[in-house]
């Protein structure tokens, strides 16, 4: 099947009902979208499908074909999110950070703490106690 | 992922009709929409089905709109889509309340009202709501329509009368002019399944309906009677704590439901100033 991953047509042989965090991880090689529980609880997987966060541990590969998929490689590194993250500390083990940011990147231009609580509300961080984590967004 | 993708096998139908004929072809066939359960059990190998019948491309079955006084809305409208429908959250907006509390932003964008229904699961958190607005659930196969209340879609614990052939395509919410009320208990307010799950409609014929504490949602009839014939929220409230079968689970336990049941009811009294 044919995909579209950070603006870059890919051809992946998978069955369509492959796991998309496996063939992001595996097929496509990108390994910064992260495996958790594998349960959609707790976002570490999060990327986005036609610019919304979903959880890729819950998307058959087949229900990306045609959609423009965006995961934490396809920022480059240097997005102004990126930057807060490493500028306030708020990754400690770091599992969590790229769905984070991916969970985050679909705010609103100047969000409001509770906009940013109940758009990090389906990703979990077992480390920094999630304040670090909003201050970067709010700063980013 | 625990089970084989390669053992799995999706049909991929290109309209409804064309998914009706398929599954009238196929009765085993699983319809999938957002997958946000399904990939829960193929994840941990749980889910017994290797057939599926892909409903997520049929933009057909995402509308929601207005139908003869009712609103109508299709069996595919995510719970983030019901969140943004103005008609929605003018005429129902506990529905929308329900949608907001499904999951995290992640979840809603890919869960579906038809899979939350067809799930069945007693803790589905618009389920409640659908009991009280006395939805009627559209179900349709490759030769007939039918239109089911929802207070008689399920038939017991994951079990409904929906037939091997047929699909859920939309569901249809009269109007609602009495005070609405929605209330979900859970650990936390996101990423939590529901310990209660409450929806309550005031007005002179009182609807109460909970999840949670039963095999399958559940009205609390003889709440909803006690309320119509002028008792208190306090007697009321004792009522629907005898009235649900709660049980201890891994959650809660069913004391702890009892309880908050009557409180929940109470909180409506409260807040709605009857």
């Amino acid at each position: 099947m044919r995909l579209r991953v950070n603006g870059r047509e890919m051809e992946v042989d998978a069955p369509p009902m492959t796991r998309l965090l496996d063939v992001l991880r595996i097929h496509c090689e990108l390994p910064g979208t992260k495996e958790g529980c594998g349960e959609g609880e707790c976002g570490a997987c999060t990327v986005l499908l036609d610019g919304e966060p979903v959880c890729a541990c819950l998307v058959p590969a087949a229900h990306a074909e045609s959609a423009e998929v965006t995961t934490i490689e396809g920022l480059g590194g240097e997005h102004p999110l990126q930057r807060a993250f490493a500028e306030h500390g708020a990754a400690q083990c770091g599992i969590c950070t790229p769905g984070m940011i991916m969970a985050a990147l679909a705010l609103p231009p100047s969000p409001t703490l509770d906009d940013v609580r109940v758009a990090l509300a389906g990703n979990i961080c077992r480390c920094t106690g999630y304040h670090a984590i909003y201050r970067a967004i709010l700063r980013a | 992922m625990r089970t084989a993708a390669a053992s799995l096998d999706l049909v991929r139908p290109r309209s409804v009709d064309d998914a009706l004929r398929s599954i009238a072809d196929d009765p085993s066939l699983a319809p999938i929409a957002g997958c946000t359960d399904v990939f829960v059990g193929l994840n941990a190998g749980t889910f017994a089905g290797t057939r599926f019948l892909d409903l997520w491309p049929l933009e057909e079955l995402r509308e929601i709109g207005i139908r003869n006084g009712a609103i109508s809305i299709g069996a595919l409208a995510t719970h983030t889509a019901i969140q943004e429908s103005p008609a929605v959250v003018s005429r129902v907006p506990i529905l929308a309340a329900a949608c907001r509390e499904i999951g995290g932003a992640q979840i809603q964008n890919r869960g579906t009202l038809g899979g939350n229904v067809a799930n069945g699961s007693p803790a589905g958190d618009t389920l409640p709501v659908l009991a009280v607005a006395e939805a009627v659930v559209v179900l349709r196969s490759a030769t007939q329509e039918r239109r089911i209340p929802f207070t008689s879609f399920f038939t017991g614990y994951r079990q409904t009368v929906r037939r091997p052939d047929e699909l859920i395509v939309a569901f249809e919410l009269p109007p609602l002019d009495q005070v609405q009320w929605f209330r979900k208990v859970g650990t936390r307010a996101a990423q939590a399944i529901s310990k209660v799950v409450m929806a309550v409609v005031g007005g002179e014929r009182p609807r109460v309906a909970v999840g949670s504490v039963a095999p399958t949602v559940i009205r609390c009839t003889r709440t909803e009677a006690a309320l119509a014939g002028g008792a208190t929220f306090d007697e009321a409230s004792r009522i629907v704590e005898s009235e649900v079968q709660p049980i201890d689970d891994l959650r809660s336990t069913a004391d702890y439901r009892r309880r908050v049941c009557g409180n929940l009811l109470r909180r409506f009294g409260t807040e709605t100033q009857r």
